[in-house]
């Protein structure tokens, strides 16, 4: 190449396509939090994806976190099912903050049966979202379990210890909370994590 | 009327064969009285070491050594035949299964609902082969025709009479069905085609041969018309399989019960009816029966379902002996509705209903293991929420509520909490004698839980932690 192009030249002669910016992929799945829609590139959860909750402790506000969600989902007429949780989701009060019961079915299982099921829910398409506690899944199986949530098109949420956190994961969103009830984004797809962070409401 | 006949020449073997784990080595069914054991009927692999039906058993053993020998039951022919009739009644009203190996049916009524001729033998053949049944389908204007020509030729369609009777005229006798053994006798007396009977003098025909000839006869070619008594489903779903083995774990009786659940599925689409409940029994040598039960929320009938459901139910169930025999019942068929899929579900197109993933979850994980939480009016915390109600009511008006409720309190080990709200004083329970007296507190621990916990009326502390505001 002995010729040089001056680039300005080549654009002027329009004989070069500029692509435009590629339009983020909104998603349809508002997760109920303005500020952190704002962040995430998709505007909200990743579709027919995982999303990973890294807690420090239970009941720093991840129900917070996914109750808008969750009711939004069930008052549309779609299941939900909570697989092994760790303890009673309260009637009342998941009444209370919007979520239609008939809709909400919990699962008891021994871990290792929890996991096949929580894969079988995801995979089987007729959950809108299916939240986890695996306690011990390795990689493969979160894994496994983001290819169920692709095939079943749904909303898969696994709820970690935060020690998980300096491990890969392949979940396509990360957050983390902290115990002043900050969430923090780790890890999402479509884009660099947004350094921001933001307080979840206390409803108490 | 158009008839299809098909025509089952290896019923009796075909059906040990489809729930034979080896079906493809030597295998022969035996028969006979004890002292003169014959061959009654081979399966290819043993008809090509040299095996044929009508063969002696000894014989037979010094040709092929070590081929499968299965005790012929014409019992159970006969069942599978019914089995058969019960398939068939899925294509037709007019089932007619009176004849040995051999089922009719009346198909011309049922063309515009599953297609024509073509359309609908394929059916058959695809079911028929499906289940593992070897067979010879006819179409004729009569059902004596139609079983008279599926014995000569497969696949063979006729449309009007007068084409019945050309093409039955050059059947040979000795293969024409007749009765009092008229075929073979005929055949003695050089008559060697039905043509040549058609032309004989009737009366001298019933003189010669009896009146039943010239019945069949006329009813084959539908001179008269044929008195069938239809085949009627029975209510009560019941398969026995005999394991020629012992079996002590769960995988090897998958093989069975997968055909099992198949049946059930294929005799409730023939009576579009569904199954909410039925027992696998699991037969021992000496001891009763394990039974499996297998109950469903809803009505259901999909073979895939039926075979999951079954098989995680059987993992479950306890084996306290080998197995030698199962047996499946199914006494309560209720009608069967399908569930519809709206035409703009977004949900991707393999996707199940949640009847069924609960099903299938019910199956593995046990009975109780899926279940719906619904509020009650009790005031008292742990008792203000039900496993699932069939209809949800709405919860009191009460202070705020954790959203994770704690299965039993437990002591609060954190001496730096900060009470938040409270106390909200609980006094109540008087009426069963279950009687609770709280001061419930919403406090923050020093690591930014919220908390709901109790104490002791009029104190602060020790907490007992009862729920998380997460």
């Amino acid at each position: 190449m002995g010729q040089v192009v001056a680039l300005d030249a080549l654009l002027g002669e329009r004989r070069v396509w500029r692509g435009r910016p590629v339009a983020p992929l909104f998603s349809a799945q508002p997760t109920g939090h303005a500020a952190l829609d704002a962040a995430l590139p998709a505007g909200g959860w990743p579709e027919h994806a995982l999303t990973e909750l890294l807690l420090p402790a239970d009941g720093v506000g991840e129900l917070e976190l996914l109750l808008p969600t969750l009711a939004r989902l069930t008052n549309a007429g779609a299941d939900v099912l909570l697989v092994a949780p760790p303890y009673v989701p309260y009637a009342p009060a998941w009444q209370a903050r919007g979520v239609d019961l008939r809709r909400l079915h919990v699962i008891d299982a021994d871990p290792k049966q929890a996991l096949w099921a929580f894969e079988q829910a995801l995979r089987s398409g007729a959950c809108a979202a299916v939240l986890g506690w695996p306690s011990k899944v390795d990689h493969h199986g979160l894994r496994r379990l983001q290819v169920a949530a692709d095939t079943g098109h749904a909303l898969g949420f696994v709820l970690r210890d935060r020690k998980h956190t300096d491990e890969a994961s392949p979940a396509a969103l990360r957050l983390e909370i902290d115990r002043e009830r900050r969430v923090r984004v780790r890890k999402c797809r479509g884009g660099p994590a947004p350094a921001a962070v933001f307080a979840l409401a206390a409803t108490h | 009327m158009l008839w299809a006949c098909i025509l089952l020449p290896h019923l009796g073997i075909d059906s040990v064969l489809r729930r034979h784990p080896t079906p493809d080595e030597p295998l022969a069914l035996i028969g006979g009285p004890f002292q003169r054991r014959e061959l009654v009927a081979v399966n290819r692999a043993a008809a090509d070491v040299g095996l044929r039906p009508g063969m002696r058993l000894a014989a037979a053993q010094a040709i092929a050594p070590g081929f499968a020998a299965v005790e012929h039951a014409p019992a159970h022919e006969a069942q599978w035949q019914r089995f058969l009739a019960a398939w068939a009644y899925r294509f037709s009203s007019q089932v007619w299964a009176g004849w040995p190996n051999a089922i009719a049916l009346e198909v011309q009524g049922s063309f515009s609902l599953i297609g024509q001729w073509p359309t609908f033998q394929a059916r058959l053949r695809e079911d028929l082969a499906a289940l593992g049944f070897r067979h010879r389908i006819a179409l004729a204007p009569t059902a004596a025709g139609a079983r008279v020509l599926a014995g000569v030729e497969d696949g063979i369609a006729v449309l009007t009479p007068d084409q019945l009777r050309t093409t039955l005229a050059r059947v040979p006798v000795r293969r024409a069905c007749l009765p009092n053994e008229a075929g073979p006798r005929m055949h003695g007396m050089g008559i060697r085609h039905l043509r040549q009977v058609f032309e004989l003098p009737r009366d001298a025909l019933r003189r010669r041969f009896g009146v039943e000839v010239l019945q069949a006869l006329d009813a084959m070619l539908g001179v008269v018309p044929e008195l069938l008594e239809c085949y009627r489903p029975p209510d009560v779903f019941d398969v026995r399989i005999e394991l020629s083995y012992e079996v002590e774990n769960h995988q090897a009786l998958l093989f069975p019960v997968r055909r099992m659940t198949a049946d059930l599925a294929a005799y409730l689409a023939g009576r579009d009816g569904g199954v909410q409940q039925f027992v696998l029994k699991l037969e021992h040598e000496g001891i009763a029966a394990t039974d499996v039960e297998v109950g469903l929320l809803s009505a259901e009938r999909d073979p895939a379902m039926l075979f999951d459901l079954t098989r995680g139910r059987l993992e479950r169930a306890q084996i306290p002996k080998p197995v030698v025999g199962l047996r499946l019942i199914a006494r309560d068929l209720p009608p069967f509705v399908p569930s519809g899929r709206d035409l703009f579900d977004e949900r991707p197109e393999h996707a199940v209903p949640w009847d069924h993933l609960r099903e299938r979850l019910r199956a593995r994980l046990g009975n109780d293991a899926v279940y719906q939480v619904a509020p009650t009016v009790d005031p008292r915390p742990e008792r203000a929420w039900q496993r699932a109600a069939a209809i949800i009511p709405e919860a009191p008006n009460r202070p705020t509520r954790p959203t994770w409720l704690l299965p039993r309190p437990m002591p609060l080990r954190d001496a730096r909490v900060r009470v938040l709200a409270g106390p909200e004083r609980l006094e109540t329970g008087w009426w069963d004698g279950e009687d609770t007296r709280r001061d419930y507190y919403v406090l923050e621990t020093a690591h930014g839980q919220r908390v709901w916990a109790f104490c002791a009326v009029g104190q602060q502390g020790p907490w007992m932690l009862h729920g998380w505001f997460a």
